[in-house]
């Protein structure tokens, strides 16, 4: 099969790999009709994810046509799939409380010791994202092999396209999981740091969740104004300052929650010293993480902090003080895609969740590498590039 | 006699006294070194011990042991990998047995590499099964040291763990996760 593999610092390239097979009882083999690339694969592509091997895999937000079956899967051949980016059991106790993200089976046992050492206890795997989360074959590829797969992917129903649901498999689960950990009640001014695609999934959860106004944060015009779309108040931080202008947009309270969806991103998969390494180089100690330490200054007494955005080394100059002194909450993890899934579906199907205004481009599997290249020279205009196996070469449709 | 200071279990312990006293609880013990490894499983108490107790059923989620066959009752003889597509084997005896809490183990004379242990089972309430491992070892040197490195993947503690977690994934799920795409990938990842 033909499937996007890394092979080094923005060195991706469509090869011929061999085909998967089914190897577990409950695996499912998908072909692939159409996988995003995502933020945070970026990070792949720049250099900064350690245990990458050349010939991975990438690709985590995926889905497609069911081909083949273990003995032990739900799934039937032809029926249309959406795959949870997180590998998780359904079996285990983690599982059983819906906390799929830290599945204790996901995560192949010899992998499991990277995160035991790091973290203290290893998370699940996911897909196409380094071997620290099981070095898992992801879904830029023609086919892909699902394990556990009579409890990740969901049926799509009929008469809904790729693009309507698609976004089940990462970010829309994401968006709605940072608006949630914010608790918000009616009334609330929720303010959301980062409008890439998790930020404004977060702005429409927050809506729909009872917040009466929400703020959008980010210095891309056009990711502004995709907020905006959604009624959404906007603060260009390039323009204007960022605090001071969320005290008065807010009677000199601030937010009643707050949500970074910025953050170090992927970046948190080190470990400390390639941090320290990374932010000497790059001084993206000084610049990203600031996010969540605004979040905390802004946030009102008493109010909520929700994290989506990955952080999973160290950080410096954390405002515990802050954080102690207003009686902060802080919510944050992986997203627990398959405890999410159902309820997102059913929202696409009513017509309260639209998801398809993210699409700035659709093209070939074969034009991934370029799609990467143009993903991570002009995040502006570009805000989701969704690869097509069945699409001809060098035919990419711009959106609009 | 050293006496331990508090309720950690002897196995965590920094102090070497505590840690021998701990070796000399197993029933015929062998080796010096000691390993303590617990693990919870969401499966019932009876169905973990009685697949533990077909000892010929672990070779499935222990990735060195190429085959246990059973002598008698309570004799087993075990074919473990070692460098170079050879093979290191040892005798075992069980020395205590109780029917859904204890399985204890030691290798017999002449052993290459002398050990033995014993592995407890204990109710966790809504949580399943609480596993403990508790295994002593000597590590010997030359030609049986790299064995033993390779037996443990150099550091017995480890082993234990994955080994540990490959039993959990077994008994929780009816498989053993791997990211293998291919056959051929899975079978070099076991070799």
């Amino acid at each position: 099969m033909r499937a996007l593999t890394w092979h080094g610092k923005h060195d991706v390239r469509v090869d011929t790999v061999d085909d998967p097979e089914i190897l577990n009882p409950r695996d499912a083999i998908i072909k692939i009709t159409s996988t995003a690339i995502c933020g945070s694969d970026l990070h792949l592509y720049d250099g900064y994810i350690p245990t990458m091997k050349a010939g991975d895999i990438l690709g985590h937000e995926f889905m497609g046509e069911v081909v083949e079956t273990g003995p032990g899967s739900t799934l039937k051949k032809g029926q249309r799939v959406v795959v949870p980016f997180t590998i998780a059991c359904g079996s285990c106790y983690h599982c059983g409380k819906h906390q799929y993200s830290a599945c204790d089976n996901g995560n192949p046992a010899d992998n499991q010791d990277i995160g035991q050492e790091m973290y203290g206890q290893p998370m699940s795997g996911l897909f196409g994202y380094s071997h620290l989360t099981g070095g898992y074959a992801g879904g830029q590829a023609e086919y892909v092999r699902v394990p556990f797969s009579d409890v990740g992917p969901i049926v799509v129903p009929d008469g809904l396209t790729d693009d309507e649901v698609l976004f089940l498999s990462d970010i829309l689960p994401t968006g709605w999981q940072a608006a949630e950990n914010a608790d918000i009640e009616p009334g609330d001014t929720v303010a959301v740091w980062g409008c890439g695609p998790v930020g404004l999934f977060a702005v429409q959860s927050a809506f729909l969740m009872g917040a009466h106004r929400v703020i959008a944060i980010d210095h891309f015009p056009h990711r502004l104004e995709l907020a905006r779309r959604f009624g959404a108040e906007t603060i260009n931080f390039e323009e204007s300052k960022t605090y001071e202008a969320l005290m008065e947009m807010t009677g000199g309270i601030g937010p009643d929650a707050v949500i970074d969806a910025v953050g170090l991103e992927a970046h948190g998969f080190f470990v400390d010293n390639v941090v320290d390494q990374i932010k000497a180089s790059l001084f993206l100690g000084t610049d990203r993480i600031h996010s969540i330490r605004q979040a905390i200054h802004a946030c009102r007494k008493g109010g909520r902090v929700s994290m989506p955005a990955v952080y999973g080394g160290f950080v410096d100059k954390f405002p515990l003080g802050a954080f102690m002194e207003k009686g902060l909450t802080l919510k944050t993890g992986q997203t627990s895609v398959q405890h999410y899934m159902p309820a997102l579906l059913n929202a696409i199907v009513e017509g309260q969740i639209d998801t398809t205004f993210l699409i700035s481009h659709r093209m070939s599997l074969e034009d991934a590498p370029k799609g990467y290249k143009m993903f991570h020279d002009n995040q502006n205009e570009v805000t989701k590039i969704v690869l097509k196996p069945d699409f001809a070469p060098s035919s990419t449709i711009a959106a609009e | 006699m050293t006496i331990a200071q508090d309720d950690a279990p002897a196995t965590t312990s920094k102090d070497k006294d505590v840690r021998a006293q701990e070796v000399d609880t197993l029933p015929q013990p062998k080796g010096d070194a000691l390993l303590g490894r617990t693990v919870t499983i969401n499966r019932p108490r009876a169905e973990l011990f009685a697949y533990w107790a077909d000892l010929t059923n672990l070779p499935a989620f222990m990735d060195n042991v190429e085959r246990i066959d059973m002598l008698s009752d309570t004799r087993s003889h075990w074919v473990v990998k070692a460098p170079a597509g050879k093979t290191v084997e040892w005798d075992a005896v069980i020395t205590d047995k109780r029917e859904g809490e204890l399985i204890a183990w030691a290798s017999t004379e002449g052993a290459d590499v002398p050990n033995s242990g014993r592995i407890e089972f204990r109710d966790a309430g809504d949580r399943g099964t609480i596993v403990t491992a508790t295994i002593a070892y000597d590590p010997p040197a030359g030609i049986i040291g790299k064995v033993v490195a390779k037996l443990f993947q150099r550091e017995p503690a480890i082993q234990a763990r994955r080994d540990l977690r490959r039993f959990k994934q077994l008994m929780e799920t009816g498989e053993i996760a791997t990211a293998a795409w291919t056959q051929k990938q899975l079978q070099e990842e076991k070799a």
